[in-house]
């Protein structure tokens, strides 16, 4: 019998699922987060999420992982069937395919930016033209069309999705594994560089017009009113979720390949601690340090509004940077690197779910499933790049890269405690594990993270337009609820869109384009559904044979 | 930074950094099963 793959060193290991969680994230939504969550009164629900939903999730992850990898299942419709008797268990799994294909199609977009800022930082581009003209011309949202054909984007985003699968076809160890261990030390040792430089700066030096140091206060000083909040709440524990990568299938698929015997409790709670050193000590001291300096604490909070980070990381930063004289294009080139490094890091883990899939069901060899994972990726990622402005992306963005990865974290843990049984798993997570995990979360796993995950689940569904005790308070006064438009029940009945149109004068609006990027990815949804439909009827006839 | 921020800051990075660098030196040296 072929032996099967697995990881060459546990260190690889563990840096490969730390790279999967450390993403752009813990750089950029992080500190925004904070920043717009009241600083100080954020982090306390922040790392009481971490050890109530975060770390058990990633246990629960692990466990249906390895479990899965025992049966020879790479994938979570594999997973997922072998945790009960029930023949719909492995369409539960479909998600962990379709948001990791979905996800990698713009992330991969994401991640081109971070690789084309580097070039352009190095050679010099933001010296010349300011980072908030350069963008828009470099993605096409200069016009009011709903279509662009960026050339300069496309390039990098065909270069990176290009090293995405070049990486993926290596294989475990040769590809995932050496990219690991070469992009995680790197992008540490870029984030040192850069907090060292950003919390150095004195109000001496040119353009400080406040210390940094009062951007670090800002995030820690605590204020416990923050603990009452269900809205600070709601966005600590999104926080944990989303930098964990929890609920996408990867963590699963990575686990798969640990042997039957070897550790997952104290490999699991490594990796999340490097997560979260990476988030709070690295993340949370180079972007709203360095802007406060420059811009002002107040400037810093108007300019993270809506909870990213994105506006100041790649559109502020390359100019705060050119006041660093023959250092700038260094720090830009460290700063880009350093997103590339967790973005790649990232996708990797989003590729070999869809690679496993196609190799353990359809007998793809490494290259062809890695060919296919890329082209998926391409078809995917064009609509992306080439609808942007008409809103595609950001309904990628939430469909898959927020509410898919919800759904399917609270799927699986209902799964987790009642379907295999919270005994059964709490067995098989101990079993050959190199620590004790305290017995309490055993009952937190199976009562606490489930209701933490339905909170945000609920919170995602229903997100009002005010914060939450005034939605409350509208609520039972008669006025009614006020969903947001980035609520699920906003988007799908498209709230706070006045003149909701296809068509306006001829043209297609961006309506039009939305309405059919869902419908696309509704398609992806049911197309790989019917994939594991016929796998699984391929494998009843060979049984049957 | 006020001194409450100071404090809440050591006590985070501290448990972080302790927890990282426990269960990481703790892969490092425990060898898998065979």
């Amino acid at each position: 019998m072929k032996r099967q793959e697995s990881w060459g060193t546990r260190v690889g290991l563990v840096l490969a699922m730390a790279g999967n969680a450390v993403g752009l994230g813990n750089f950029l939504r992080f500190p925004a987060q904070a920043a717009q969550n009241g600083g100080g009164a954020f982090i306390i629900p922040y790392l009481i999420s971490f050890l109530l939903m975060g770390i058990p999730l990633l246990w629960v992850e692990w466990t249906i992982g390895r479990n899965g990898g025992k049966f020879g299942h790479h994938s979570t419709p594999g997973m997922f069937d072998v945790m009960g008797k029930k023949k719909w268990l492995k369409y539960i799994g479909v998600f962990g395919l379709f948001t990791n294909l979905t996800v990698a199609s713009y992330y991969c977009y994401i991640e081109s930016w971070s690789l084309s800022y580097v070039y352009h930082s190095i050679v010099g581009t933001f010296f010349e033209t300011k980072p908030t003209e350069f963008f828009p011309a470099y993605i096409g949202t200069t016009g009011n069309n709903i279509f662009a054909f960026p050339q300069e984007a496309l390039f990098w985003f065909l270069l990176t999705l290009g090293l995405n699968v070049w990486i993926l076809s290596r294989g475990l160890v040769k590809g995932i594994e050496m990219a690991a261990k070469i992009g995680m030390p790197l992008l540490i040792l870029f984030g040192v560089i850069l907090a060292i430089r950003g919390l150095t700066l004195t109000t001496t030096d040119t353009g400080v017009v406040q210390s940094p140091l009062e951007g670090l206060n800002f995030v820690w000083e605590p204020q416990f009113s923050g603990l009452t909040n269900p809205t600070t709440w709601l966005a600590a524990a999104g926080q944990i979720f989303f930098t964990l990568s929890v609920g996408m299938g990867s963590i699963h698929c990575y686990a798969s390949y640990v042997r039957e015997k070897d550790d997952i409790a104290l490999n699991a709670s490594s990796a999340g601690w490097m997560n979260e050193f990476v988030e709070v000590l690295l993340g949370g001291s180079i972007l709203i340090p360095i802007a406060t300096a420059y811009l002002g604490l107040n400037m810093v909070q108007a300019a993270t509004a809506g909870g990213s980070g994105f506006g100041i990381g790649f559109l502020t930063l390359p100019t705060l940077f050119n006041n660093w004289g023959w250092f700038a294009p260094i720090a830009g080139a460290m700063w880009f690197g350093l997103l590339f490094f967790a973005g790649i890091t990232s996708s990797l883990a989003m590729g070999q779910p869809i690679m496993a899939f196609l190799s353990d069901e359809f007998k793809f060899n490494r290259n062809k499933s890695a060919i296919s994972f890329g082209a998926l990726t391409l078809m995917l990622g064009l609509v992306c790049v080439l609808f942007y402005p008409g809103g595609s992306f950001d309904e990628f963005d939430f469909w898959t890269g927020t509410f898919s990865l919800v759904a399917f974290a609270l799927l699986e843990i209902i799964a987790f405690a009642f379907i295999l049984g919270i005994d059964k798993g709490w067995e098989e997570l101990n079993r050959g594990a190199d620590i004790k995990i305290p017995t309490f979360f055993k009952v937190v796993i199976k009562y606490v993270t489930p209701v933490f995950i339905s909170i945000i689940f609920i919170g995602a569904l229903i997100k009002p337009s005010t914060d939450w005790l005034t939605a409350f308070s509208n609520l039972f006064s008669g006025l009614g609820w006020p969903f947001a438009p980035e609520s699920v029940i906003g988007k799908i009945f498209h709230v706070g869109s006045d003149k909701y149109k296809w068509v306006v004068d001829g043209m297609f609006t961006s309506d039009f384009v939305k309405d059919i990027t869902r419908l696309l990815l509704a398609a992806t949804f049911i197309l790989i559904s019917y994939m594991v439909y016929i796998a699984w009827k391929r494998k009843k006839l060979e049984v049957n044979k | 930074m006020k001194t409450s921020a100071i404090i809440m800051l050591v006590i985070a990075w501290s448990v972080i950094a302790f927890f990282t660098v426990r269960f990481f030196i703790k892969v490092l040296k425990t060898p898998t099963k065979e």
